[in-house]
């Protein structure tokens, strides 16, 4: 059943609709509710094909399923629609403007109306795909503060890698830290890369969530086994940033096991062709995050590597 | 005048972006003035060339107090500026998001960094800032409440209006904030407008950025003292919006006296041409904020009223 979360005027015409898909079965008086949310910046895409995979999936097999499961695939729809990262118009990040407010601008307005909508369900999944430059694994992402009340659910849905990372003031206006703050566990995955749909990862996820709904005792239907990840507790992450301007070529597969030193790519100077950076491994580890985007300026991100522990 | 690079970031297309600072007087770190850190900002990057033209004159003049020093950065941001983009050329990222900024880490977390390691040590620090939505400002100056500071300076520049705001988690990564942080008193100067220049306001905000320098006993000269200033806190500000969508008719401009029940905007409709919506003022006071895109979608805010 489609529902409208929150709907605005724009000036000439035309309404911005915020939708949800809510799939429920067999309601019973403490039944739970999760949410799939998706789609706060407008470039991010990976979340798409998990909420049409999973929407489709729990409509046709609703005989499994006990509770609800509302699904919002697109909170800035005008950004997807328009490929734009923010919120068109206010040219601002959706994701720092939460918790809303009822009398503020549109944006804020509307970013009101979907906290209010999701508040009060047993967990939310918001589901980023990292941005146009940088490719990622599927990983969860929680702050330090809610490692405890959130990680035995990371562990449930079927990523490759968890990484609990320091609060940051900044954050307490994104969506998942304004639902935890309200009780409302919400669970941030990271994966794959801006404008793309990574159709392994994808369906790795809606497995992962599938086996959440079960864990949950909401889904009595077949799951995967699922991935244990690895975790970033008590280890480093090394950041490799280019130092030169150029293009960055690089010669590693993402995801790999990686040597101190090792070759992760080149920078080269487009008009001569000179390498003007080298970009090696800073630890042994996992190469997690891996530059998609060519071009670099002095300062952006080629590679994080997880390192193993050992130093 | 000593001109020299702040901060120089390379790309692979363009010739460096160099971030020119100017200096003035030399010794103590008394006073540093930012103009632009976004590329639509190009009032505030007027503002400080103004600046750094009457801070030129009054050097040669023996103006500026002995072992005293001050230093203007007119824009951090021209890259975007010259490509008519107002956050950074290729991720969009906005500089005043990152500070204190992060040498090791992306492009515009080096700029920040570069730029706060050269103007954090001055004791009195001055961004000439803009607001998020356009619109036209009555002149005024704010600071961040940090709760560590009295906030009677904002009446050195002998602008109308003081404001003093409570900062939001977005505000702690802003250049003002970190400031604020690190001991300096930081102040945001707010002209009339941002992306076209006004001759007024120009020298409104020249004047009242002189007028602080005065003050301090940075700067010896003579001026008029400008206007009584009203300290106040921002949520005092009343917020005037629309809830309707459509063609915005001003009926009131920024400085205007309103009374309650006077009329602030129709909102026409935009393919019929009536009036659908009259919003008029709940209070007697000054327009301080004029929302100056020619659409409303609802929520708009359209003006701001400063009460009294
Ligand atoms: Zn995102």
């Amino acid at each position: 059943m489609i529902k409208s979360v929150s709907v605005a005027a724009l000036p000439v015409t035309e309404n911005l609709i915020i939708q949800k898909n809510r799939i429920e079965n067999d309601l019973k008086p403490d039944c739970k509710r999760v949410c799939i949310v998706t789609g706060t910046h407008g470039d991010e895409l990976e979340g798409q094909y998990v909420c049409a995979q999973l929407a489709k999936f729990l409509s046709d097999n609703k005989q499994y399923l006990t509770g609800v499961v509302d699904i919002y695939p697109a909170i800035n729809p005008l950004g997807i629609d328009s490929v734009t990262r923010g919120f068109p118009m206010f040219d601002l990040d959706m994701n720092r403007i939460f918790p809303g407010s009822p009398n503020g601008s549109l944006a804020e307005s509307v970013a009101y109306d979907i906290v209010h909508d999701i508040e009060g369900a047993d967990i939310c999944i918001d589901i980023h795909s990292s941005n146009i430059f940088l490719r990622e694994i599927p990983q969860v992402r929680l702050s330090e503060q809610t490692e405890a009340m959130l990680f035995p659910y990371a562990l449930m849905l079927n990523v490759d890698f968890v990484w609990i990372h320091t609060a940051a003031t900044v954050l307490e206006s994104t969506l998942a830290h304004t639902l935890n703050m309200r009780g409302t566990k919400t669970l941030v995955v990271e994966m794959g890369v801006g404008m793309r749909i990574t159709e392994s990862y994808c369906t790795q996820l809606f497995n992962g969530i599938l086996n959440l709904l079960r864990e949950l005792g909401m889904w009595s239907g077949d799951t995967v086994q699922v991935r244990d990840p690895v975790v970033s507790k008590d280890r480093g992450v090394g950041f490799l940033n280019s130092d030169a301007a150029g293009i960055f070529i690089p010669c590693i597969a993402h995801g790999s096991y990686v040597k101190t030193g090792e070759l992760i790519g080149k920078v080269l100077d487009p008009i001569t062709g000179n390498m003007v950076e080298l970009a090696v491994s800073p630890c042994d580890g996992l190469l997690f995050t891996l530059r998609e985007y060519p071009v670099v300026f002095g300062g952006s991100l080629l590679a994080r590597i997880l390192g193993d522990g050992n130093g | 005048m000593v001109k020299n690079i702040v901060y120089s970031i390379k790309s692979p297309y363009r010739q460096s972006m160099d971030v020119i600072g100017y200096t003035f007087g030399s010794g103590e770190l008394s006073c540093c003035i930012v103009g632009a850190l976004r590329g639509n900002e190009i009032q505030q990057m007027a503002i400080c060339a103004q600046l750094v033209d009457a801070l030129k004159h009054l050097e040669e003049k023996g103006s500026i107090a002995k072992d005293k020093s001050i230093m203007v950065i007119p824009c951090a941001n021209y890259y975007s500026m010259n490509i008519g983009k107002r956050f950074w050329t290729m991720d969009n990222t906005d500089i005043n998001r990152m500070f204190p900024g992060y040498d090791l880490g992306e492009t515009t977390q080096r700029i920040a960094d570069g730029l706060f390691k050269s103007i954090k040590d001055y004791a009195f620090g001055i961004q000439m800032a803009s607001f998020y939505q356009k619109g036209d400002f009555f002149p005024h100056v704010k600071v961040m409440d940090t709760k560590q500071e009295s906030y009677e300076s904002l009446s050195d520049f002998g602008l109308p209006y003081g404001l003093i705001r409570e900062p939001s988690p977005y505000d702690t990564v802003t250049l003002n904030y970190n400031w604020q942080l690190w001991g300096c008193q930081a102040f945001s100067l707010f002209a009339t407008y941002t992306d076209h220049i006004g001759g007024q306001s120009t020298q409104t905000a020249v004047n009242a950025t002189l007028r602080f320098l005065v003050a301090k006993e940075v700067l010896v000269c003579a001026l008029h003292p400008g206007s009584h200033t009203r300290i106040l806190s921002e949520d005092k500000i009343c917020r005037v919006s629309v809830n309707k969508a459509g063609i915005l008719k001003k009926r009131v401009s920024v400085g205007d006296e309103v009374k309650a029940g006077g009329l602030l905007c129709e909102i026409i409709h935009p393919l019929e041409g009536n009036v659908i919506d009259q919003i008029v003022s709940q209070i007697d006071g000054t327009v301080f904020f004029a929302f100056s895109g020619q659409l409303v979608m609802e929520h708009t805010d359209v003006f701001n009223m400063m009460p009294g």
